[in-house]
């Protein structure tokens, strides 16, 4: 089997038919992720339990009993998912050395079907931020930054300093996780989305990145960041992948109250053919001040796509989308107030020397165990909540939530079916560039595109559509209706096999594994 | 308009997080700003959305004990301890006032 298979038309027969072990995909993984060190994806890789997984894995196909289609999948994790008896950082000085007591419960249900969990990948501290560049780990580097595609594309200035110094960035925050799985290290992995944190580095860096509806997925262990619009995010290659995933992870969850109670059945994506019952709504407010005129094209080449192929495609309006980033701002640092009011060191986690009292004990190990960005948050939802400001602005937040929310009950009622959005408003920036403007400044513009799904629950999918100029990937996004996961991957699937988006080619990837491109498409969407 | 030296200092106290220097309280004053701007919204006659699943029933579990006995463990992540127990410095001691506590605001 080649590392870029599908799990379930490809990978899953192999490892039936035992012409792959998943001992031998495990240890493909690990090389890989070491000969990848300098994309810095990982914060802590469980080569011994890993093996171990792969072992028990192996035993059961043998005897002819796998669990399912994830058993001995290699996968990864982001670092803000509680692991057993592995390191749970969130990037951050204050969970430096926590070892988790238990699994989340979506890192449980992957290894009860035999998933290989290969480590935790990297993250912006404590999955704030849209760049994966302020954890204390140090930022991740996109592997693209490596590809041949983009070394094609890059004007040389320097000699030697060009590789070190031309680097893009991830997005974030689930950086890692989006690195792992663009550079081939698993096949697939669990991020976090609050405000468009897994489809931002999915987009950046080529791979499928699924938000699915708020209540689906089982956020306990996920260690919270805005209770409201937190939910588990999945990263895959392809379209068919992220379904599976979804398969095994979506359903209540008695730990988590805010999953629904309904039934959850996994779905197989059928290959659609015919769009013409379909409706695809192009709102117009997500033509944002700053959206590059490349994406704008392929957005519009997008929509013609559907268009030609007998879709219906109309505009639309969500008057409230240049609220949401304000409304986000006010309601996420009002929630992470409260959320990160957990963190004192007298339970877990980092704890100050300072004795003199409890209060200046919780005070100096906040001090010292979160970053900038972080107390930032803290406290301007300190500020917001506080009796004075509580209507002006909390209040004032939930209430243009309701606007944005119905915002988007008016459009699926009016006979749209999916949004077709971009998700980013250019491709992926050199981290030189990036670090010039503030987390708070980038997070606002980056996440523009991608949170007001968050704010209304919707699911939504970025789903890789061609390379930019820069030679860099750019992705397009669609958001559906609530619980209706089935239809939006149905159509990204449909989507995906129309662009034909290109294999990335990494000299690392090819060393280990030459038939990795024997499945390579050529590029037909740029 | 600026936030006062009262406020600020109130809010240290309620965050237990320190502005750390003018850049810190630089930030807060520009999230103030970006905030301002939900002002432009009418929301006259719109309810407040506290969760998205607003209109489902909340899941409540049978009152059982299904988990527990975990004591070992969560104990292993303390650093300090005493049998039992977590062991925290003396409580009810406010923090310093703003004259007489390490604070980047005692400049202003």
């Amino acid at each position: 089997a080649a590392l870029n298979d599908g799990l379930r038309s490809q990978v899953s027969a192999a490892l039936k038919e035992g012409r792959v072990t998943p001992a031998e995909l495990c240890q493909r993984c690990l090389a890989l992720i070491k000969s990848t060190k300098f994309l810095n994806a990982y914060i802590t890789v469980a080569e011994e339990t890993a093996l171990k997984q792969a072992e028990e894995s192996e035993e059961r196909y043998k005897r002819g009993q796998p669990l399912g289609i994830l058993d001995g999948i290699p996968i990864a994790v982001k670092d803000n998912f509680n692991t057993a008896g592995i390191e749970t950082t969130c990037a951050s000085n204050m969970l430096k050395g926590y070892i988790s007591p238990y699994n989340a419960t979506v890192v449980q249900k992957l290894l009860d079907q035999g998933a290989v969990l290969l480590g935790k990948t990297n993250l912006d501290e404590f999955a704030m931020g849209s760049g994966s560049t302020d954890g204390v780990f140090g930022p991740v580097r996109n592997p693209w930054s490596y590809s041949k595609q983009y070394k094609e594309k890059s004007v040389p200035k320097s000699h030697s300093e060009d590789e070190e110094s031309n680097w893009v960035i991830t997005g974030g925050s689930s950086g890692g996780s989006a690195a792992a799985v663009s550079s081939f290290t698993c096949f697939a992995a669990l991020g976090s989305d609050t405000g468009g944190s897994t489809r931002n580095p999915a987009a950046h860096c080529g791979v499928v990145g699924l938000k699915p509806t708020y209540g689906l997925i089982s956020r306990h262990g996920l260690i919270p960041l805005v209770n409201s619009m937190d939910v588990p995010g999945i990263l895959t290659r392809c379209v068919d992948d992220a379904a599976v995933l979804l398969g095994s992870l979506a359903g209540h969850d008695p730990k988590d109250s805010t999953t629904i109670q309904d039934d959850f059945k996994p779905f197989e994506l059928p290959n659609l053919t015919d769009v013409s019952k379909l409706s695809i709504g192009i709102p117009k407010e997500y033509h944002a001040p700053g959206l590059s005129s490349e994406i704008l094209a392929l957005w519009s080449k997008a929509a013609d796509l559907f268009k030609n192929a007998g879709a219906k495609v109309v505009e639309v309006s969500l008057p409230h989308t240049r609220y949401s980033i304000v409304c986000y701002h006010v309601l996420c640092t009002a929630e992470v107030a409260s959320n990160m009011a957990r963190f004192d060191g007298l339970e877990y986690g980092h704890r100050s020397d300072m004795k003199d009292s409890t209060e200046s004990m919780y005070a100096a190990t906040r001090r010292e165990g979160f970053n900038d960005v972080v107390r930032g948050r803290i406290l301007s939802g300190n500020y917001f909540l506080l009796k004075q400001n509580y209507e002006k602005y909390f209040v004032k937040a939930q209430k243009v939530r309701r606007l944005i929310a119905n915002d988007f009950v008016k459009v699926f009622r009016s006979g749209v079916d999916i949004l077709l959005t971009p998700t980013t408003l250019s491709d992926a920036a050199p981290y030189t560039e990036f670090i010039q403007e503030d987390n708070r400044t980038r997070s606002a513009q980056d996440d523009i595109l991608t949170q007001a799904a968050n704010m209304a629950g919707l699911p939504a999918i970025s789903v890789p559509t061609a390379l930019s100029e820069r030679g860099l990937p750019v992705g397009l996004q669609f958001i559906g209706r609530s619980f209706q996961e089935k239809q939006l991957l149905t159509v990204a699937k449909w989507f995906e096999k129309q662009v034909q988006f290109p294999v990335i080619q990494l000299e690392e990837v090819e060393r280990h594994d030459s038939d990795v491109f024997q499945h390579q498409k050529s590029a037909s969407f740029s | 308009q600026q936030v006062s030296v009262e406020v600020l200092d109130h809010l240290e106290h309620l965050a237990l997080v320190d502005f750390r220097d003018s850049e810190g309280v630089e930030r807060l004053q520009k999230a103030i700003q970006f905030a301002d701007q939900l002002h432009e919204v009418n929301t006259d006659g719109v309810e407040p959305m506290d969760s998205v699943l607003e209109d489902r029933c909340l899941y409540l579990r049978e009152d059982d004990v299904t988990e527990g006995n975990c004591t070992k463990e969560l104990l292993e992540n303390a650093r300090e301890k005493v049998e039992e127990y977590f062991v925290a410095p003396p409580g009810n001691i406010p923090l310093p006032k703003l004259e007489e506590r390490e604070t980047f605001l005692q400049g202003s």
